[in-house]
């Protein structure tokens, strides 16, 4: 739509917004992306388990989007995920569930592998998808 | 985060914190994999399609709908996180209703599943409260100056469901032929049902 402030939308552009049906078959992209799906299956885990709840989790998300958005007046670089992870991050943090320490950490080493390391190697179909640690990627 | 993680692709920071979490036994892989795959697959607007439809053809259940919108829609067998206290909003001839939130995009998750990238994009939020005409206009909904337009902003606890009207010409309908004239932008409230 125009008033999305000329955000070109893939996931938008290819709804068809035709009659409802499920997200898959009507097109529609839940996820843009294995990371946003991962973000977002971390969240509903986390609460689940009762480790974070969510009213807290929806308070952080909304402090992340007001403090991108007031340093992001045009709009530009909008990423509704991104916030999602950041205010993610910020609540296990602050539940003691993850040492931020740790996380830069692990953030860095992942960053550090070498190309053709699959960042977003999450297998929708499989549950043998082994977390990689730090002997792992340095032998 | 810190500003420096801010510069860090968000995959990274992502499967970082994914591989700390499940390293330390706090979630795992198959519980998230089960969230995302019942999210991309299983739960969509089909759901609150077939409580309009159903809303459509039976007045008890309408009546039930508007006053407890969670029980009524549990009914169908919907329910679940961000379902625990839905309102559902009837248009009529005077008055339509389209949901937002401003603060950051709760919606209906039962009912519609998660939103669509407009509905979480600032210039959505920020503008249908400020000029919910022109808004509904540029998604092709053209109102008449007659038609009251109320926008409802999802607060912590209420998520809304627009029920569109039924449209003309559709009493031949089965209940599954209506549902297929509900759209997720209809209940929004960014659409109107569509015309058989």
């Amino acid at each position: 739509m125009s008033g999305s402030g000329g955000h070109a939308d893939p996931a938008y552009l290819l709804d068809s917004s035709g009659p409802a049906s499920p997200p898959r078959d009507n097109g529609e992209l839940v996820f843009a992306a294995p990371w946003e799906s991962r973000a977002f299956g971390l969240a509903l885990a986390l609460n689940e388990a009762g480790l974070i709840d969510w009213e807290g989790f929806r308070q952080a998300l909304i402090r992340e989007i007001g403090d991108w958005e007031a340093a992001h007046p045009s709009g530009e670089g909008w990423s509704y995920y991104e916030c999602w992870l950041g205010a993610l991050e910020r609540t296990a943090s602050a539940k003691g569930l993850v040492d931020p320490r740790a996380l830069a950490d692990r953030a860095a080493q992942i960053a550090a592998l070498p190309a053709g390391h699959d960042h977003e190697a999450h297998d929708h179909d499989g549950h043998e998808h082994s977390m990689h640690n730090e002997t792992s990627h340095h032998p | 985060m810190t500003t420096a993680a801010e510069h860090i692709d968000p995959a990274v920071r992502a499967e970082a914190l994914a591989s700390l979490l499940i390293e330390r036994g706090l979630v795992d892989q198959a519980t998230m994999d089960n969230f995302i795959k019942t999210y991309e697959l299983s739960v969509g607007p089909m759901n609150g399609a077939k409580v309009v439809a159903r809303a459509w053809t039976d007045p008890g259940y309408r009546e039930r709908l508007l006053a407890d919108g969670t029980a009524a829609i549990a009914e169908l067998g919907f329910k679940g996180p961000q379902g625990e206290h839905i309102v559902v909003l009837e248009n009529t001839p005077d008055a339509h209703n389209v949901v937002v939130c401003t603060l950051c995009s709760c919606y209906p998750w039962p009912v519609l599943g998660l939103p669509p990238s407009w509905y979480k994009d600032p210039s959505y939020r920020s503008r249908i409260v400020r000029e919910p005409r022109a808004v509904l206009a540029e998604f092709g909904l053209e109102l008449g100056d007659d038609v009251a337009i109320r926008v409802f902003d999802s607060s912590s606890e209420v998520r809304y469901m627009v029920l569109p009207m039924r449209p003309a010409g559709t009493d031949g309908l089965s209940e599954a032929e209506l549902a297929a004239l509900v759209t997720r932008d209809a209940m929004v409230g960014v659409a109107e049902a569509v015309a058989p």
